[in-house]
């Protein structure tokens, strides 16, 4: 007799990369449940702070539970100190959140993204349990295994270990890095069943002068991969 | 002058108690548990999700100028490599470091408890700096008090402090062992090869750094789980500083460089008709 599970993969892929003075978060846009599709229009990434953007594949309820959590926890934030959270404290205040769940983990597989307290773009990357690092690009999700290698052949990112330091952010324009996005997605749609991209929702952020554009909705055509700008 | 001992107060998670994150202040965090019958039998299923990254080498051993921390920078998930990038010499506070081993997440938050929680805790209650033994007496009686639960942390607590320089090896099943010479994970038996056959206690900073830096080297060579950059630590009395990291395919070819060989016959392309 099989037991409940109270984990279950919504499937999906997200994908992350920080640049010299912007960031590229993006993720596709399918829900899944084994075979069957329970929605084509529901966005994984989530808007946590001004400079500081959350996206999650993995099991969607624990994924809301989440955002949930860390929403009313930068709340509390903003309230004791008068000011949003940086990329950098978020990033360890999410890594504590997960391993509060040591025993009982939220099955999310995490990219937090933005830009750090000197305007540069910052990508931190989680597993399910809370261990993170902080990385120039990442992939995560049912697609990340194909997307990994190919960000790998494009960016070749060094290693933050290295010794001189070397600069971890990738030196392309914002726009190529979109385009790069793109056909990450599109790549990883081509093998990949959990993962399509007929709408893929990026979030460039600018410094400091990035003023909210409106939500546009946009007409998903066949196998195009279309944007959305925030 | 009365010590300080919260810190040796169990660390037992509440049953039923909620998340006290808010709070902030606790020294001990309290944990949910799921509530199920088979409590093993659900952490088995839930660990194969998190498939913790294991597979690494680390080292580190004590000679005359003080000690020498050395780790490579591969996680794997079973076959996958999930980064070559992971940082396993976590900085503690600036005259103490530990290597991580094991489950990356619980070394990572258990590392981060023990230098923002005990050490610095310590040094504002009782106006001096925690020893390397009482640092590593705290964390080895925290992790035992979560034996059989499934974390998994093999580590070493490298310092200096005032009895001069200080090492020990740290387990998940509770375990503390001070030696002169450790070296942890997968890759560890390559290592022990390379370290125990080169190791002289009164060698100079440079020697020693580069025998770790090969030990770890060769340990890359022949384990697949280990890889990327080898880091190379050392801790004096002033504290640490990094010496080198070094990516082992370069370091590879700096041990073993490609050397032309001679060419005896030499095919040329040949002008048509």
């Amino acid at each position: 007799m099989s037991r409940f599970s109270p984990y279950d993969n919504n499937g999906g892929s997200c994908v992350a990369i920080a640049g010299a003075d912007y960031c590229v978060i993006a993720s596709d846009t399918r829900m899944s449940t084994g075979y069957n599709i329970l929605t084509r229009d529901h966005s994984k990434i989530y808007k946590l702070a001004d400079k500081c953007i959350l996206a999650s594949s993995g099991f969607q309820a624990d994924m809301k539970a989440l955002q949930k959590l860390l929403a009313a926890r930068h709340l509390i934030y903003q309230h004791q100190h008068n000011k949003q959270m940086s990329c950098p404290a978020m990033g360890q205040l999410l890594s504590n959140t997960l391993y509060y769940k040591r025993f009982f983990p939220y099955y999310t597989f995490n990219v937090l993204g933005g830009l750090d307290n000197e305007g540069k773009g910052c990508v931190y990357t989680y597993d399910a349990v809370g261990s993170y690092e902080r990385v120039g690009y990442s992939a995560q999700g049912s697609g990340s295994v194909l997307i990994m290698p190919f960000l790998d052949n494009q960016l070749k990112s060094p290693s933050p270990l290295l010794l001189p330091a070397q600069d971890a952010v990738t030196p392309l324009s914002q726009s190529e890095a979109i385009d790069l996005v793109k056909t990450c997605f599109a790549s990883a749609t081509e093998r990949d069943i959990h993962t399509v991209s007929s709408r893929v929702l990026f979030l460039p952020k600018y410094m400091v002068y990035l003023m909210f554009f409106f939500l546009l909705p946009v007409m998903p055509s066949l196998g195009n991969v279309e944007n959305v700008a925030f | 002058m009365k010590l300080d001992t919260t810190g040796l107060e169990s660390a037992l998670p509440l049953f039923g108690a909620n998340c006290q994150m808010v709070d902030g202040f606790t020294a001990a965090p309290a944990f949910d548990l799921p509530t199920t019958l088979d409590f093993d039998g659900f952490q088995k299923e839930a660990i194969q999700m998190v498939k913790p990254a294991k597979g690494t080498t680390t080292l580190a051993f004590i000679f005359k100028e003080g000690v020498m921390v050395a780790a490579d920078s591969r996680a794997s998930m079973g076959g996958y490599i999930s980064s070559q990038s992971v940082k396993k010499i976590i900085e503690i506070n600036p005259y103490m470091l530990g290597t991580m081993a094991g489950g990356a997440a619980d070394c990572q938050f258990w590392h981060r408890n023990l230098g923002i929680k005990v050490c610095r805790l310590h040094e504002l209650a009782n106006k001096r700096r925690i020893s390397v033994t009482g640092a590593s007496k705290l964390l080895a009686n925290i992790l035992y008090s979560y034996r059989g639960m499934g974390l998994s942390v093999g580590t070493m607590i490298a310092g200096w402090d005032e009895t001069g320089p200080g090492l020990y090896y740290v387990d998940s099943e509770g375990g503390r062992l001070k030696g002169p010479r450790f070296s942890v994970g997968s890759g560890s038996p390559y290592a022990y090869g390379v370290l125990d056959s080169g190791y002289r206690y009164d060698m100079s900073i440079e020697e020693a750094a580069e025998l770790a830096r090969r030990a770890i080297y060769h340990a890359t060579f022949r384990d697949g789980a280990s890889g990327g950059v080898a880091s190379v630590y050392h801790v004096g009395p002033n504290g640490w500083k990094k010496l080198s990291g070094d990516d082992v395919g370069e370091l590879h070819y700096k041990y073993y460089p490609v050397t032309p060989s001679t060419v005896e016959q030499e095919m040329v392309e040949v002008s048509g008709a």
